[in-house]
């Protein structure tokens, strides 16, 4: 196992400053649906001009680089304590590069630790033993501000008539995009859990965020729930900003999850627009970034 | 596109309207969370005493809020280790964790607009009324755009605070925003928020 700090460096710097080609797409079709002159085709030009400008000069698009999640699958064999060291090295790094902006706060001092690195679970990093012999690991930098609107809800939920059933998951999650109305910096992608216990379902929700924006479900009832969720989102008529338009979220990714009899919980993550996620698949002699 | 400059006089501030882009120049202020809890606490309530380096920052600030502005902010900032500050990303935060303290801060500084996304509360709607002033939206997650109407960072208090709180003073040409809570009781926010709970409970029917 070689040394691959400079490999997540690079992976920490791409997440940060350029979206993924399928997420800029989204917005170039949201911004082409918004009415001419309006002030939802306005924010819509104006984020995607800063997402060109974020390219080219290599800074952040959005300063809340939020809390860097990986997800690491490596082959047998591999030191998960070097990968860990090796990607907290990189956090620190891209810190000092004003890749990142200082984001780790000590909850009882307030003090910020001013270079990323705060307790085991700050930056969060999961792990996986996968067979074969590459290296693939996937970032997700998430905001505080759509991580705030993100929500919990435990079915059935009298007050928004949901029962326990894909039905019920269909109320409370356009309930969870309504309290979002910009807030999250709209239009998002709304990564959704179903099951699980209340930790493991807020992590699927997370999960989901990582499928790529024209990936449908293979599940047909999810895949149609999706669909029907985005249409429905949109209708709330929130739209970017928060500004009223035509769209508020750019897509709905959901993952079912195995739950205790008893417990039946939905988990909405929120993306903001600037859905920072990239892949990294290091091979013997080479390193892809996706 | 109607240009502000700061300070603002209050005729400017009652000719905006709901739904106006403006660009606003000028010398103006950072300030989020902890700023907002500080300055309510040790200064507009006073709750807390004044510690340190309190009141001397106190006496600087205050004429930079008079008629000024206010960003909900916290940068990405290059320089870190020379002092020679730079802002490399600075779009704006969520302004509705200041709901409890914003319109306090606006009568006691007399400030005139308060920078940030996703709008405000009625408290902060009341404020703009009577100050007057104007809740300035800027387009969230434009950071690096928005950085470059950032010639110059002019100093810093309370870098104890960590960065992303830290009140920075900057001197802004041509900062792009949206009026979207006027000094006339409109908030677009209100307006958005309603309509779409219509539009909620028409699909919950379903």
């Amino acid at each position: 196992m070689r040394d691959h700090t400079s490999d997540f460096l690079e992976l920490v710097r791409l997440a940060a400053t350029d979206l993924p080609p399928d997420v800029e797409a989204s917005l170039v079709a949201a911004r082409d649906r918004e009415a001419a002159g309006s002030a939802a085709r306005g924010a819509m030009d104006t984020l995607l001009q800063n997402v060109t400008m974020a390219r080219q000069n290599g800074t952040p698009i959005c300063q809340d680089t939020g809390t860097p999640i990986f997800y690491v699958r490596h082959p047998e064999g591999w030191s998960t304590r070097k990968l860990r060291q090796q990607i907290r090295a990189a956090v620190a790094e891209a810190t000092r590069l004003a890749y990142l902006r200082p984001n780790a706060v000590d909850s009882l001092s307030g003090k910020n630790s001013g270079n990323n690195l705060g307790d085991e679970a700050f930056p969060t990093v999961h792990f996986e033993e996968v067979e074969g012999d590459k290296l693939v690991v996937d970032l997700l930098l998430k905001g505080g501000g759509c991580e705030n609107v993100g929500a919990q809800y435990s079915l059935p939920n009298a007050a928004l008539g949901a029962g326990r059933d894909l039905g019920g998951v269909r109320k409370v999650v356009l309930d969870a995009v309504y309290r979002a109305q910009g807030k999250g910096c709209a239009p998002g992608v709304l990564g959704v859990a179903i099951g699980g216990d209340r930790g493991s379902s807020y992590y699927g929700s997370k999960e989901a965020l990582f499928r790529k924006m024209d990936d449908p479900h293979p599940d047909p009832q999810l895949a149609e729930l999706e669909g029907r969720l985005m249409t429905e989102a949109n209708e709330l008529g929130i739209g970017p900003m928060g500004f009223g338009g035509e769209t508020t979220v750019l897509g709905v990714k959901i993952q079912s999850m195995h739950r205790l009899p008893a417990s039946y919980f939905v988990s909405v993550s929120y993306m903001c627009w600037a859905h920072r996620r990239r892949r990294m698949i290091a091979g013997s002699d080479h390193v892809a970034y996706q | 596109m109607q240009k502000l400059s700061i300070p603002i006089p209050d005729q400017a501030i009652r000719k905006l309207k709901v739904g106006d882009p403006v660009s606003l120049s000028g010398t103006m202020l950072t300030g989020r969370d902890a700023a907002h809890k500080w300055m309510v606490e040790t200064f507009v309530k006073g709750t807390r005493q004044p510690q340190g380096d309190d009141q001397e920052i106190y006496q600087a600030i205050k004429p930079l809020l008079d008629r000024g502005a206010i960003y909900h902010c916290g940068p990405v900032v290059a320089g870190l280790e020379t002092g020679d500050y730079r802002f490399v990303a600075a779009g704006p935060t969520t302004s509705i964790r200041e709901e409890p303290y914003q319109g306090d801060v606006m009568r006691h500084f007399n400030l005139k607009a308060v920078i940030g996304k996703g709008g405000m509360g009625p408290k902060t709607l009341a404020a703009c009324k009577d100050v007057p002033g104007v809740y300035l939206h800027a387009i969230g997650g434009a950071a690096t755009l928005i950085a470059q109407s950032v010639k110059q960072v002019l100093g810093v208090h309370k870098l104890d605070f960590g960065v992303p709180e830290a009140l920075w003073v900057l001197e802004v040409v041509d900062f792009p925003a949206v009026v979207t809570m006027d000094s006339h009781g409109n908030s677009l926010h209100a307006e958005i928020e309603a309509k779409s709970k219509v539009a909620l409970e028409e699909l919950l029917a379903d």
